[in-house]
């Protein structure tokens, strides 16, 4: 927890969210956020100052909040450069059979660009084959973390929550540091955090599909049911919803077809990069509440009188 | 015979694990590499010990782009 005092006199005195506005993702920012003040009293720099405003995951501490998916890059030489400009720490790799024609060096790039890599059980329909692929990833990568993902349905790659409860706890009593996708529901996202989940990971829309946050009062909701690190993942189109997701209160987002996908990977990389930045400073500062009407910012006195 | 990779593969009779990916030219310290006989892990540290049985189901898993 940050130290209260570099907390600003805004945000001290900002009443609780009302019901019904907890999505305008208004007052309440979590203590660790940077405010203005936070910002003033180490550094004049907004971008050297959110430098300092690091993640912490099962006590690994990374000082970007964008997760990179490797998926879906044209060519390794394209990743390589969206991982620089993206300035994620933590990218997600796939485990799959061995292809002796197109052995490529995944892992070579991902070391020399110098990131942790995260695997995932991407693919996996059931608890079991779920468990398997993770112990698997283990050995593979000497990793205890697992980006947890069972899947229940082809067509959404929507979560199979059962499945996917029942997978994180036995990885979870085996040792591992799981990371669940889950759906953008609060109570499936208390349970993950009940059996010991280290973070979780809720959809804003399905994979890939661009939609953005379809539901942005549930990730607010999750935001307030779990003491855990928030990471959106999943449905991020462009820069502005990842902006939405922080803004929401998500510790940090994930993206891969998104920048992966996009007509220019490395531009949108480092869109994101500064999205997410965005997103997390504008949750700090407390935004206005919305209203209905107008309110001037102008002066009302003093107004010349032209009849 | 077993199956490697969901594919019949003859590999000349009963071998270790790490014989098995030196036919597949990958060295017995491979980074990335994972090796699962008959949906159970095989530990890296039994890749020259754990010998595979006529007509197991052997997975080799490696990194791919994904996620």
């Amino acid at each position: 927890m940050a130290d209260p005092t570099t907390r600003s006199a805004a945000e001290q005195e900002s009443p609780k969210p009302e019901n019904g506005h907890i999505a305008d993702a208004s007052a309440d920012p979590p203590a660790s956020a940077p405010t203005m003040m936070a910002l003033r009293s180490t550094d004049p720099s907004a971008a050297e100052s959110i430098t300092t405003d690091q993640l912490t995951i099962a006590g690994r501490t990374l000082r970007s909040r964008l997760l990179l998916g490797t998926g879906g890059f044209p060519s390794l030489e394209l990743l390589a450069e969206s991982i620089r400009a993206s300035g994620s720490e933590l990218v997600t790799v796939a485990l799959r059979r061995v292809d002796p024609a197109a052995r490529g060096s995944l892992i070579d790039v991902l070391e020399r660009e110098g990131v942790e890599l995260l695997p995932n059980t991407a693919g996996c329909f059931t608890a079991r084959d779920a468990v398997l692929t993770a112990k698997l990833a283990r050995e593979a990568f000497a990793t205890d973390w697992i980006k947890l993902e069972v899947i229940g349905d082809e067509d959404t790659l929507l979560p199979d929550a059962p499945e996917l409860l029942k997978a994180a706890e036995l990885l979870v009593d085996d040792g591992f540091v799981v990371l669940p996708y889950t759906t953008d529901d609060p109570v499936l996202a208390r349970r993950l955090v009940d059996v010991g989940c280290a973070a979780v990971m809720p959809l804003g829309a399905p994979i890939g599909s661009g939609m953005g946050i379809r539901n942005p009062y549930n990730i607010s909701l999750i935001r307030e049911a779990v003491d855990v690190p928030v990471v959106l993942d999943a449905g991020v189109g462009t820069a502005s919803d990842a902006t939405l997701a922080m803004e929401l209160g998500c510790d940090a987002v994930m993206v891969a077809s998104a920048v992966s996908r996009a007509q220019d990977p490395v531009a949108m990389a480092a869109a994101m990069c500064h999205a997410v930045a965005a997103g997390r400073l504008a949750r700090g500062a407390g935004r206005i509440p919305r209203r209905t009407y107008a309110t001037a910012s102008s002066p009302q006195a003093g107004v010349a009188d032209f009849s | 015979m077993i199956y490697l990779n969901g594919n019949p593969h003859d590999d000349g009779g009963e071998q270790t694990v790490a014989g098995l990916l030196r036919v597949l030219d990958l060295e017995p310290d491979a980074r990335g590499v994972a090796v699962a006989v008959d949906g159970e892990v095989v530990p890296r540290a039994d890749w020259s010990t754990v010998a595979i049985p006529v007509g197991a189901r052997v997975e080799v898993l490696t990194a791919m782009q994904g996620g």
